[in-house]
């Protein structure tokens, strides 16, 4: 049972392209205890130190009351004498006070130093800026400084610690509240409309890091996955190279490309260089270049992408994505020719 | 009239059925009141508790297809509303004024007809919730309860997101049943200050009253809030307001404010009752006094203020500045302290005693273990870049339902067992209250301790699947087995009720050989619950009849 549930677990890890490393704590690549970003990894410092402290008081409080109350159960007879009758004692009450405000004092000075360096800390010139804005159930990620506009699938360069390259995240949304939350790289932070957020990571491991939206937002909250790839810097740039290019650009219109531009798709879908320009929904123009359909519900297979065209309720119920009413024949050639746009 | 009113309810099944409704239905009595606030609490007890049993068969295997996203996220939004509102209130109001007016020697509430008033709307407005499974979508189908979760967070609550009614018979139900709760508040405010027998100065009431004063005026200033609220909801669904419409300028963050400046005080308002029956119940089944009953006095009142002061600590991801962030975790550490008095106390009041394991002392017991793990979550969660972490994951979930269920129900439990007595004339039956207790106690063990696991492993609450490969599904499985336990519990508790009702023994006036006023009464009170005042010249009016030779007003 235990072995097939971790060599189980071990293929998912490597479906999902982690390594075995990632994954040993708990056995979980979401779990908050294998920081490897600087935010994380100070909550998990703050975080051992506030367990060790409440993890003392439960020992002795714990224990008394154990003590006590086997200790006092009632022996023998029914109706012997009533016990000693004590109503208090000032010094006593006066310990179990001034203890706890001394402890007080000094978990809350501890978490006062974790809140300034996390949420003051500077933000260096060169660091990298993106842009992340939260729709009903999906990320649109925008580099503005780079000129790139991709979704679902973050791309970061890796930080090295001598040389820091943070990335900064604005948090924005378009319209309920939603909230970024990649467990490894830092603490969560809420997208709300009309309140522009702000938070930074700064990863030291490449690799890929998953997380979700964690403030519910509607129907699909729970398939609003997130994706964050961690990339060396010469992957980075190129990633950013590449998905700087206009679409894929072909001399002759494929009979996918027409039904895409003639039926409602172009009023929520946009692929750059061409009629489709709609903003409410995911940028299509290097969707091959992802390894997920709607915001990491399913692989972006071609199977899936004729399924999630035909009805995306198949794949994620209650997805803000309409079914068009295609045939099978047509979705599949929707996403043949979706298929070419890398 | 009055002679037939008297014999309550043993021997008044003599009456015809329509009779003894209209009596129930147009009833002033502040216990049987309270009796109806509390049965209808274990109505909605079910209810919810159906709605988690759905959620956790759903949730027991990844990608489990037992319901839809839609329905899932109308039981999680249901199962909260239902049990703070319509389940954890009514308990408390029930209790209190049950116990209020016989404990500190008055023959009713101070108003009996706005009690009557109170209880009526916070009816009203569950039906009214309720009645959304049906009603809900209004004209555009077949009807839908609301599914915006259960502090409703805009602005998911805009028209644009939730068309339909089933928003709307939220914010109604919450509005007509926070104007009860607002009545019943002002009612148990001035029972206390104005109708307690002679003698019985502040610092003589029982606890569970001084508790209650602190509960009222906590409800008075947090429910208020909440009420304004939902108004302001109400405009900016109907009248074109902007208050949270955020596409027009308004503020998502000021709804976040104003629901949790009535949420966290919320907590108290539950949780201080618990501690009040936990105060009479421990000493009693100790043979004890209460341990340092003026710091325990100053402890609940000094709660009670600090609980206005920590809101926003449910929103230390919303992006306040540090500055407001360390302010909180300040207030909210602050709060430990008087906590922590309490918990030392009620370990000073057994220390030394002479404790028999009754069902109620056992849900007491439960109680101090499980409400020294919420409040050391609690800690955790105060720390804000922990909870940067850990809000809105399964953990926070667990930390909650160790307040909600593990406190709060465990000393509802320990109150029901405890005064079914006076309440019904008649003894519960113990065998089933223990099977009740080590069924509940294991169960909530199992759901709850084994729930903080996978919040701590990045997962969220409110999802109504997840994928396999997270290292969630062995706690989620071990989850949803400790809710059939729980279940079978409150079964069997339910069905100990209904039996003890009518086969139990017969209690008499005083079973426990208890030390407050109500004990001094028959069982169950006559409608005028004493034949004549009685004057108390302690905290404890039955010691000082059973012990003349030791009296408490000695040391007092």
């Amino acid at each position: 049972m235990q072995h097939s549930t971790l060599r189980f677990v071990a293929t998912i890890c490597t479906l999902e392209g982690i390594t075995w490393a990632d994954t040993v704590p708990f056995l979980s690549p979401t779990t908050i205890f294998a920081p490897t970003s600087t935010p994380a990894q100070s909550i998990f410092d703050l975080s051992l130190f506030v367990m060790e402290v409440t993890g003392a008081i439960f020992a002795v409080v714990f224990s008394l009351l154990v003590y006590s109350v086997v200790k006092f159960r009632k022996k023998g007879a029914a109706d012997g004498p009533e016990p000693a009758q004590v109503y208090g004692s000032s010094q006593l009450e006066l310990a179990w006070t001034v203890i706890p405000v001394l402890i007080v004092v000094v978990l809350f000075l501890a978490s006062a130093r974790v809140i300034a360096s996390i949420q003051n800390a500077v933000r260096p010139a060169d660091a990298i800026e993106v842009t992340v804005v939260g729709h009903q159930f999906w990320w649109e990620y925008r580099y503005p400084k780079l000129g790139v506009v991709t979704a679902n699938e973050l791309h970061i360069p890796v930080s090295d610690p001598a040389h820091p390259t943070p990335t900064f995240l604005t948090l924005l949304s378009a319209d309920t509240d939603h909230s970024f939350w990649v467990p490894r790289l830092a603490g969560k932070t809420d997208l709300i409309p009309n309140h522009p957020n702000s938070m930074w990571v700064d990863p030291h491991e490449t690799g890929l890091y998953l997380g979700q939206c964690a403030q519910y937002c509607g129907t699909q909250h729970a398939l609003m996955l997130l994706r964050v790839y961690v990339d060396s810097r010469e992957d980075f740039d190129r990633w950013i190279q590449q998905q700087s290019k206009p679409a894929h650009a072909s001399t002759t219109v494929s009979e996918g490309q027409k039904i895409f531009e003639q039926t409602a798709c172009i009023n929520c879908h946009a692929v750059a260089g061409t009629v489709a320009n709609g903003r409410f929904g995911p940028d299509l123009t290097h969707l091959m270049s992802r390894q997920t359909i709607a915001s990491g519900a399913s692989k972006n297979t071609i199977g899936n992408l004729i399924a999630w065209i035909y009805n995306p309720d198949v794949l994620k119920p209650g997805s803000k994505m309409p079914a068009m009413g295609l045939s099978v024949q047509q979705s599949a050639e929707v996403a043949a020719y979706l298929a070419t746009l890398r | 009239m009055p002679a037939e009113s008297i014999a309550l309810p043993l021997t008044d099944t003599a009456r015809p059925f329509t009779s003894r409704l209209h009596q129930w239905v147009t009833t002033v009595d502040h216990k049987r009141l309270g009796l109806l606030y509390i049965g209808f609490a274990l109505l909605f007890l079910v209810l919810g508790g159906v709605e988690a049993t759905i959620m956790r068969i759903q949730l027991i295997r990844p990608l489990n297809n037992f319901v839809s996203p839609q329905v899932f996220n109308r039981m999680f939004t249901m199962h909260g509303t239902t049990m703070i509102f319509f389940v954890a209130m009514p308990l408390v109001f029930g209790f209190a004024n049950y116990l209020v007016p016989l404990m500190i020697g008055a023959r009713d509430m101070a108003f009996p007809r706005l009690n009557a008033f109170s209880f009526w709307m916070t009816a009203f407005g569950g039906l009214l919730l309720y009645f959304s499974f049906v009603g809900g979508d209004g004209l555009y189908g077949g009807g839908g309860a609301p599914d915006v979760g259960w502090f409703a967070y805009a602005p998911l609550t805009a028209q644009t997101f939730s068309p339909g009614h089933s928003t709307d018979f939220w914010t109604l139900s919450l509005l007509v049943s926070g104007i009860g709760s607002i009545g019943t508040a002002i009612n148990i405010i001035t029972t206390i200050f104005c109708m307690r027998c002679k003698g019985m100065v502040l610092g003589k009431m029982p606890l569970l009253a001084w508790l209650n004063l602190t509960m009222a005026g906590l409800v008075v200033l947090a429910v208020s809030p909440l009420t304004a609220a939902q108004l302001m909801l109400l405009v900016d669904r109907y009248m074109g307001g902007h208050f949270f419409d955020t596409q027009a300028g308004g503020s998502a963050v000021m709804w976040m404010h104003f629901f949790w400046v009535f949420g966290h005080p919320e907590v108290y308002v539950l949780v201080i009752p618990a501690f009040a029956f936990a105060s009479e119940i421990i000493p009693v089944f100790s043979r004890k006094a209460i341990f340092g009953y003026p710091i325990m006095v100053a402890a609940t009142v000094c709660i009670g203020f600090i609980s206005m002061s920590v809101w926003a600590h449910h929103m230390f991801t919303v992006g306040m500045s540090s500055n407001a962030n360390t302010f909180f975790v300040l207030s909210t550490m602050a709060i430990a302290v008087p906590t922590g008095i309490k918990i030392f106390n009620w370990l000073a009041t057994i220390w030394g005693g002479q404790i028999t394991f009754k069902t109620p002392m056992l849900f007491c017991i439960g109680f101090l273990f499980q409400f020294l793990i919420a409040g050391l979550t609690g800690i955790m969660l105060g720390a804000a870049p922990f909870d940067w972490q850990l809000t809105a994951s399964y953990f926070v979930v667990a930390h909650f339902h160790y307040v909600i269920v593990g406190a709060i129900l465990f000393t509802a439990f320990a109150a029901f067992y405890y005064w079914f007595p006076k309440m019904s004339g008649r003894m519960y039956n113990e065998t089933l209250g223990k099977w009740h207790f080590w069924l509940f106690i294991i169960g909530f063990h199992l759901t709850f301790d084994f729930m903080h696991v996978p919040g701590l492993l990045g997962m969220p609450r409110r999802i109504y699947t997840y994928e396999p490969g997270r290292g969630w599904d062995i706690w989620n499985v071990i989850v949803t087995i400790g809710t059939f336990f729980q279940a079978a519990a409150v079964l069997i508790f339910l069905g100990n009720l209904i039996w003890s009702y009518f086969r139990g023994k017969v209690a008499g006036s005083d079973p426990w050989d208890a030390w407050t006023l109500e004990w001094s009464t028959t069982s169950p009170p006559p409608e005028y619950n004493f034949a004549t005042i009685p004057e108390v010249k302690s905290r404890r009016p039955l010691w000082d009849l059973k012990h003349p030779e030791d009296p408490d007003w000695q040391y007092e």
